[in-house]
């Protein structure tokens, strides 16, 4: 008798305290805009922007609007955020089984990288690397190895120059990697079915690789190589990085890879020992016990941090903002400061990063359901 | 008579004694086998990890220790080849306390010390006068504030005199006292069988787990004028704490929520059972467990915290990392200083955070009763 009717007061309680607080908040904010005589809503995103953006992946100048300077923003924290997702899966994956491996000197180095960057800030990180790349030498004495040029204005690097035909390899590379799908499964069929094995890595390498080339020297080389060329003042042709990006991904993807490297080693350790033991009374040599019996079952276990580990990299790519990266939350900043729509912007980015956050974990789930343990 | 059979093997009326292991085996030899060289892969990863070292060990000591510059009264006198660290003899205040008066350091000097027996006193139960030290310890932030603040016939030092890695402490240790209370309060209440209740839980968790600390801090200098009346205005120091605290929170929230979970119903109904309330249930018998599973998150939470108060640095505060920036461009000291500064920055938190993540460890095998 007493409890439902103590938790219905005490729920009334709670909304009845929200609503003040929200009406308080709402009385507040609208006298606070009028004062400043600024309008609410998302008009604002159609008016011209008048600021220029020098790292972007789609055409933008001064002329265009607020809404198409937060789309270039958007696709430059989705950039960085994917290639440290990338960077940071292949050293942590290393730096993780490294740090198991029974060589005493590989595990206690790898030991000492991944406690260093686990327990310094990243932000100092970032910065860190940021102040090296500037201290590089100017663009006229810019370091050469191969066809890349290391100055303070970032990496210049080939450039690939797409010409007529250039279509027909992207064709015979998507044929590539469907035909090379289709050949696993087969293959897998097979071999649940026959035992007999079939080289599908070596097929699916032919296909994917030997495809398109053999594409591009019939269309004859259709796809060129625009290198860079040292000019009179400055470095001609090819394609810049800048030091802003390199310092970020170089960052992030470090610091998220020490910590996915201690998810990998957890996951590899929370494997029994007899699976080992197991597969060593096979016969199997260590890397195959590592590839084909250790790893699929940590898996289940690497999983689901490593999307926790995915979606903080994404929201730490927002640190751009401190070294001048041009990405969402470093343009958006921008644009409250010109237009002084400080809600409309805040909410801009909690949608895009609530719905960055939402695809990676919908991705992850599909991919933690494919690896789960089905119990028959 | 034939004699007997002389045995195929000749019987021996004494043990053969023990040969020693072959010196491969055994000692440092065999020690170097087992662990560098023992097989054509492992050698090559030995032989490339002495590479590395060679290449990156006696120049970074020759850096940081033997081509040094330890004194000088300006970046100018730092000559030599490796590091500058004149600036630590002169700039080290600065480095610690900000643009806290200098006459006023003793304060926060004394705070930290009064630290440690409050710490102590959460930490271990074993100590002398437990019962008044816990007092004590909750107290503590009061303490602190005045000494840090002023009033109370102290002299006022405004908060955005705080600076350098004090900030960073105070902005860290407030967090962290705030966000475990709250982080329990939030992980109840996602789990709460009031539907009001649990759905402002979920959507405050979320919301702040949605989005990157850096927007929140923003929102904290940006928005919070906006909602609040006019000419009422917060400290931007306890603003930025404000949105620690509640980024934190969720974060912990969700580390204690898997520890309540991994708690067997049977608890939950025997304590029912028992007739105990519904805090009584919580306190006496479920949270004890269910934190004591969580510790190890709870940590990882408490460093994660800890690093993020260098964020303030983007919205204008001077904390450790700003200092580090303002010497960078400091005419005294451009261009000598760049590495050096954030080197000692990157130690001061390298330590206090290891020992936290290795006290962890540590207490996650005490608290281990399952295993043994």
């Amino acid at each position: 008798m007493g409890g439902p009717s103590r938790g219905v007061i005490l729920q009334l309680l709670l909304v009845l305290a929200v609503a003040l607080f929200f009406a308080f908040v709402v009385a507040n904010t609208k006298a606070n805009l009028e004062r400043a005589g600024l309008s609410a809503g998302y008009g604002f995103l159609w008016d011209t922007s008048a600021f220029d953006i020098n790292q972007r992946l789609i055409s933008y100048d001064s002329t265009n609007t607020y809404g198409r300077a937060f789309i270039v923003g958007g696709l430059n924290t989705v950039l960085v955020a994917s290639m440290g997702v990338i960077a940071a899966t292949i050293i942590g994956f290393l730096a993780g089984i490294l740090r198991l491996s029974p060589n005493f000197l590989i595990s206690r180095i790898v030991t000492v990288y991944v406690e260093f960057t686990r327990n310094v800030p990243l932000l100092l990180q970032i910065i860190f690397w940021w102040v090296i790349l500037l201290a590089l030498p100017r663009v006229r004495d810019s370091i050469q190895v191969g066809a890349f040029y290391l100055n303070n204005r970032g990496v210049r690097m080939p450039a690939p120059v797409f010409e007529q035909g250039s279509v027909v390899l992207l064709i015979g590379l998507v044929v590539g990697v469907v035909a090379t799908i289709l050949v696993a499964r087969w293959a897998r069929a097979r071999q649940d079915a026959t035992g007999h094995k079939f080289p599908v890595g070596w097929t699916g390498l032919g296909l994917v690789v030997g495809l398109p080339l053999v594409l591009f020297l019939i269309t004859g080389r259709p796809i060129g190589l625009d290198l860079p060329e040292m000019g009179r003042f400055n470095l001609q042709g090819g394609f810049n990085i800048t030091p802003e990006l390199v310092a970020l991904w170089l960052a992030l993807s470090t610091y998220t890879g020490s910590f996915i490297s201690e998810i990998v080693r957890g996951g590899i350790l929370s494997v029994n020992k007899g699976q080992t033991e197991a597969a060593g009374a096979l016969g199997l040599p260590s890397g195959l016990t590592l590839r084909k019996v250790i790893l699929p079952q940590a898996m289940r276990a690497i999983v689901p941090p490593l999307t926790s580990q995915y979606l903080n990299l994404t929201k730490n790519s927002s640190l751009a903002v401190a070294i001048g990266y041009q990405d969402l939350v470093s343009i958006g900043d921008t644009i409250l400061n010109q237009s002084g729509q400080a809600l409309e912007v805040i909410s801009i980015y909690m949608v895009t990063y609530l719905s960055l956050s939402l695809l990676t974990s919908t991705f992850m789930n599909w991919y933690n359901g494919r690896i789960a343990l089905v119990e028959r | 008579m034939k004699s007997a059979p002389r045995p195929f093997f000749r019987n021996r009326d004494q043990m053969i004694p023990g040969r020693p292991a072959p010196v491969t085996q055994v000692g440092v030899l065999g020690w170097l086998r087992t662990n560098l060289f023992s097989s054509w892969f492992n050698t090559l990863l030995t032989v490339a990890a002495l590479v590395l070292l060679w290449r990156i060990v006696p120049p970074l000591l020759g850096w940081t220790v033997f081509n040094a510059d330890f004194s000088g009264e300006t970046g100018e006198e730092c000559t030599a080849a490796g590091a500058c660290w004149a600036w630590v003899d002169q700039r080290i205040n600065q480095f610690l306390y900000g643009f806290y008066p200098p006459r006023a350091y003793w304060r926060v000097n004394v705070a930290l010390l009064l630290l440690i027996p409050a710490v102590a006193y959460v930490l271990f139960d074993k100590l002398p006068y437990a019962k008044y030290g816990r007092w004590y310890s909750l107290s503590y932030p009061v303490i602190a504030a005045i000494l840090l603040i002023g009033g109370f016939g102290i002299e006022r030092v405004p908060t955005d005199q705080f600076g350098g890695f004090m900030l960073n402490l105070v902005a860290g240790l407030a967090g962290i006292a705030l966000s475990l209370p709250i982080g329990i309060l939030l992980a109840l209440g996602r789990r709460a069988k009031l539907p009001v209740v649990r759905y402002a839980s979920v959507i405050f968790i979320e919301v702040v787990r949605g989005v990157p600390l850096i927007t929140l801090l923003f929102v904290a200098i940006i928005i919070l004028e906006l909602f609040l009346p006019p000419r009422v205005s917060l400290a931007q120091l306890v603003r930025v704490m404000v949105m620690i605290t509640a980024f934190s929170s969720a974060y912990m929230s969700e580390v204690i929520r898997g520890g309540l979970q991994s708690i067997p119903s049977g608890q939950d109904e025997a304590a029912q059972a028992m007739g105990l309330s519904y805090w009584k249930k919580m306190r006496l018998v479920i949270l004890p467990q269910a934190l004591k599973i969580s510790i190890p998150g709870i940590v990882n939470t408490f460093i994660g915290l800890f690093k993020d108060t260098t964020l303030v640095v983007t919205i204008g505060l001077f904390d450790i990392l700003g200092q580090a920036r303002l010497l960078q461009t400091n005419p005294d000291w451009i261009g000598k200083v760049d590495h050096e500064t954030f080197l000692l920055a990157a130690l001061f938190f390298f330590v206090i955070c290891f020992s936290m993540s290795r006290y962890s460890i540590n207490l996650e095998r005490r608290l281990d009763t399952t295993r043994r």
